[in-house]
């Protein structure tokens, strides 16, 4: 056994272990705690099978976002959580009876099938040359599979609809969110004043480099949102009220400008989502330009939650 | 043993873990965190499935790789808005689990 294997072995363990903790811990913020540390090891298993774009994005949305989400509301409920019998022993059985052989296929099907896996690698290196673009990753979520990319932000903005519909009648326009009390915390207002002029110089830099290197407009705005979030945290700036015209502007940006050139690629080339050669490079920037603003201030409001108060 | 079939191995004992801890555990933020956690397994089989499928001068197929990457925003998607549920839940009845109250509580 090589020592690269090794290590790899005791990554999965890890990962495996926490797994574990998250499902047995007897209070759900220690297990929440728990994901948030899953997901990190998880994005160093995906830098292991050499998927980068992958592994930021898990950091950044699988584990940071999501884990945001999570501590708030585990700490929302934390006074209300109750001790709820498990189900009867005979259920439990029957539960890791069925978890057991779902693992014990899936894992035949990973021992069994050893041979390279049909592979579309070749077909999206070839034609990235005529989008000006080096990462095939990008390559395939902007190009090949534009609907793919489009319909995911367009699912962003149902579930943002359907958490802003979750408000009471009287407060729907107004703050997400309940009201905090200004911490004073020093250190934390240190640092939501120092880290976003470098967090959003590091956004765009992970918004440009995504044409040739791992990043990309989801991995940069998921950071510009965790700067937003830091801000608001702090309390140095609330979050807006959801019936500002610019906050509506912006989640929907994004989206339409996406869509509009799309439609443009009917009149020029060969169809919906498809772009002419020649600027296929600037339309692709400018598009995910945009879809980075979106994106960033989208994943703000989702973490921020319904409102809660009059505008 | 290649690390590929190692994380394979990995990602079939995360989902029979989240989907054992989605049937079995009654609080419904602990069935939201083992749903992600059987989301998670799902993902890194795709990428075990994208390793293999290495050509091109790449390290993985891009395809499995991007539409990994859409899963991730689309299963955050699904989680903030059950989260947003379950606090609304929470707001209404004062209760976090979904069973129903004891009959002296409806009287």
């Amino acid at each position: 056994m090589s020592l690269a294997l090794l290590a790899d072995a005791a990554l999965v363990l890890l990962v495996l272990g926490l797994a574990f903790w998250i499902n047995a811990a007897s209070r759900a913020f220690p297990a929440v705690v728990g994901y948030v540390a899953f997901g990190l090891l998880l994005a160093l298993a995906w830098l292991r099978l050499s998927a980068g774009d992958v592994a930021m994005t898990e950091a950044a949305v699988g584990s940071g976002v999501t884990g945001a989400v999570l501590i708030a509301a585990s700490v929302r409920l934390r006074s209300a959580e109750t001790e709820a019998p498990p189900p009867a022993l005979p259920l439990r059985l029957l539960a890791l009876l069925l978890s057991g052989l779902v693992t014990a296929a899936l894992a035949g099907l990973v021992l069994w099938t050893t041979g390279p896996a049909p592979s579309l690698a070749d077909q999206a290196v070839q034609h990235l040359p005529g989008l000006g673009m080096g990462n095939a990753v990008t390559g395939v979520l902007i190009a090949y599979r534009a609907l793919d990319t489009l319909l995911e932000k367009v699912v962003l903005l149902l579930a943002l609809m359907g958490i802003w519909s979750l408000a009471k009648d009287r407060y729907w326009g107004g703050i997400p969110g309940p009201s905090r009390i200004q911490p004073t915390n020093g250190a934390l207002i240190l640092l939501a004043r120092l880290l976003p002029p470098i967090g959003i110089v590091v956004a765009v830099y992970i918004l440009w480099v995504g044409a040739t290197d791992p990043g990309g407009a989801f991995q940069g705005g998921a950071i510009l949102a965790a700067m937003w979030l830091l801000v608001m945290l702090a309390g140095l700036r609330d979050a807006p009220a959801i019936s500002r015209p610019w906050v509506r502007l912006c989640v929907t940006v994004g989206p339409a400008a996406f869509i509009a050139v799309g439609l443009t690629g009917f009149a020029l080339p060969n169809g919906f989502l498809s772009y002419p050669d020649s600027i296929a490079k600037p339309l692709i920037i400018a598009v995910e330009s945009v879809l980075t603003l979106s994106i960033a201030v989208i994943l703000g409001l989702l973490v921020a939650g319904p409102p809660e108060r009059q505008p | 043993m290649t690390p590929a079939t190692l994380y394979g191995l990995c990602s079939a004992v995360l989902v029979g873990a989240g989907l054992y801890g989605a049937l079995v555990n009654p609080q419904p933020l602990r069935k939201i965190l083992a749903l992600n956690l059987l989301g998670s397994g799902t993902f890194l089989l795709f990428g075990v499935i994208a390793r293999r499928g290495a050509a091109a001068g790449l390290g993985g197929d891009p395809v499995p790789q991007a539409m990994v990457i859409t899963g991730i925003v689309v299963a955050f998607s699904a989680t903030a808005l059950a989260v947003a549920l379950l606090l609304r839940v929470y707001q209404e009845t004062g209760r976090t689990t979904l069973e129903q109250p004891a009959p002296k509580d409806v009287v």
